[in-house]
């Protein structure tokens, strides 16, 4: 069975590397603020407890006030995971740094989300449209976009 | 006077290089070498996540049919399956294993056309296809037997499953898993030890474990480079950890591991079959459930070993008879991150038989 961890014992040992950088936590998500996520990411990435080489998938929700990104790792050696989100404010460009880097799993989905959703990933290596073309009004899964 | 060639970008489609769809590929080649190839998405975009937004939850299951139109029951069984971990739905034991017994049908249907056309791919036009048909046909004809349907089933629901199977259905299950064996090894003389297959296939189109892991490539492609990882063992659903099954992995990671793996699958399949039609207890196939569901406020994941790879669904519910956001992990889609690795290097022809290897349906890539 794959063990979802303990999210709160998680975000303080991230808060150890870097002070202030989960915003809040419950049983099994952890909120990261949005100028850490390079270097939170790279702690779960890189501890070899935690050891989350699989980035399971990435998607991004609408909630209106502010864009939430949703990242689920694994650890396919240990049989865990974790959810880690992150909350990203402002409609007209956000922009969040791309992990392509890190897992390059992300690189056709965090298209599709610059596609479908409009957040820009900042140092993405080829960050075009990946289902619409390139010219296509508005990005559809936005709550406000009227077809 | 030396001669000089200058690389050539030409375009394989806008059909699927092999015919499973509605894909493009930008390849730039260096004489008849791959040097580059950028696939080219969304030809079949229909807007599924967008749509699942003015669907109620029972509805949607009709839009997960049309992802991977060679796989309906697995995307079904993924679908409902976050639907139920989001709103507390008990399943009754029977419903369980049915789903069991559909999806791993499906998966044995999906394999099959997989390996069909591989062969396709590497020439042998049509006939290895049409004995893959064949035996696919007798699944068909059991799901229609059970929701009327043979490739759109919708044959699952939020709680259990839409009826009973019927009495003749399970003499044709009997007769299908005593027939199947015997299918497989023929099937098998003809490819497995074939000459011009193992040329063609051997080292060709590596994927590493490492570069697998590392672009979140799942399912058969993985096991294939070697990872032993599936959801079935790895985090069990329904009913899989009272079966016993192998998870058959490759070793070199190449083409013809990729299609050994899903032979292999196939048996495996064939078992957990056996096992589930042995132990099905009598009972109720779905629990009473309003018609429009309102699950409570909150978000929810759950993912299914489909035969492509990890098909997941993402909820979230703001109460509402809608989910407020679907997002389908699609493993086709995902699975084509490291094509480039893949065929760079090879030629036009092992191109089109490294793609096809990787089994993508392009329902589910663009979605």
């Amino acid at each position: 069975m794959t063990r979802a961890l303990d999210a709160g014992e998680v975000a303080r040992r991230i808060n150890e590397v870097r002070a202030g950088a989960v915003v809040v936590s419950n049983d099994t998500d952890v909120w990261v603020k949005l100028d850490a996520l390079v270097e939170v990411a790279n702690f779960l990435k890189d501890t070899p407890d935690l050891d989350f080489a699989f980035l399971t998938a990435v998607t991004a929700v609408d909630y209106i006030e502010y864009f939430e990104l949703v990242y689920q790792l694994l650890s396919m050696r240990r049989n865990h995971s974790i959810v880690v989100k992150m909350r990203v404010f402002g409609r007209e460009a956000p922009v969040v740094p791309s992990l392509v880097d890190l897992w390059p799993g992300a690189d056709l989905q965090e298209r599709e989300i610059w596609d479908l959703m409009g957040i820009k990933f900042d140092k993405h290596p080829n960050l075009k449209r990946i289902l619409l073309w390139e010219g296509f009004p508005g990005h559809p899964l936005r709550k406000d976009y009227l077809g | 006077m030396a001669i000089t060639t200058e690389p050539v970008t030409i375009n394989l489609g806008p059909q699927h290089p092999s015919t499973h769809g509605v894909f493009r590929l930008r390849v730039t080649f260096d004489g008849e070498e791959v040097v580059d190839v950028e696939p080219v998405f969304g030809y079949l975009h229909r807007g599924t996540e967008k749509l699942a937004e003015s669907r109620s939850y029972v509805q949607i299951v009709t839009l997960t049919d049309r992802l991977d139109y060679t796989a309906s029951m697995s995307n079904n069984l993924a679908y409902v399956r976050a639907v139920e971990k989001l709103a507390g739905i008990e399943v009754p034991e029977r419903a369980m294993y049915l789903r069991v017994i559909t999806a791993e049908l499906q998966r044995i249907a999906s394999h099959l056309m997989a390996t069909g056309f591989l062969l396709n791919d590497l020439g042998a036009f049509a006939t290895p296809l049409m004995y893959c048909f064949r035996e696919r046909e007798r699944i068909l004809d059991m799901f229609e037997m059970l929701c009327g349907a043979r490739i759109t089933l919708s044959y699952m629901r939020p709680g259990g499953v839409f009826q009973d199977a019927p009495a003749e259905f399970w003499p044709a299950l009997d007769t299908f898993l005593v027939e199947t064996p015997g299918y497989l090894d023929d099937l098998e003389n003809l490819i497995t030890g074939n000459e011009i297959v193992l040329a063609r296939t051997r080292g060709v189109g590596i994927l590493g474990d490492e570069l697998a892991i590392a672009t979140s490539v799942t399912g058969p492609m993985l096991r294939a480079s070697g990872v032993q990882w599936d959801l079935r063992k790895a985090d069990p659903y329904e009913v899989y950890d009272r079966l016993e099954f192998d998870i058959p992995i490759g070793v070199a990671g190449d083409t013809f591991d990729r299609y050994l793996v899903r032979i292999l699958e196939m048996r495996e399949s064939l078992k957990i079959i056996e096992q589930c039609v042995d132990q099905i207890p009598r009972g109720p196939i779905k629990p009473d459930l309003p018609f429009n569901l309102r699950p409570p406020e909150g978000d929810a994941y759950a993912a299914v070993e489909g035969p492509k790879g990890e098909l997941g669904f993402y909820l979230v519910s703001d109460r509402g008879i809608a989910p407020y956001r679907c997002k389908i992990r699609a493993p086709s889609f995902i699975n084509l991150t490291p094509l480039k690795e893949m065929v760079v290097g090879w030629k036009v022809g092992d191109l089109i038989v490294i793609f096809g290897s990787v089994d993508v349906v392009l329902g589910e890539v663009d979605r």
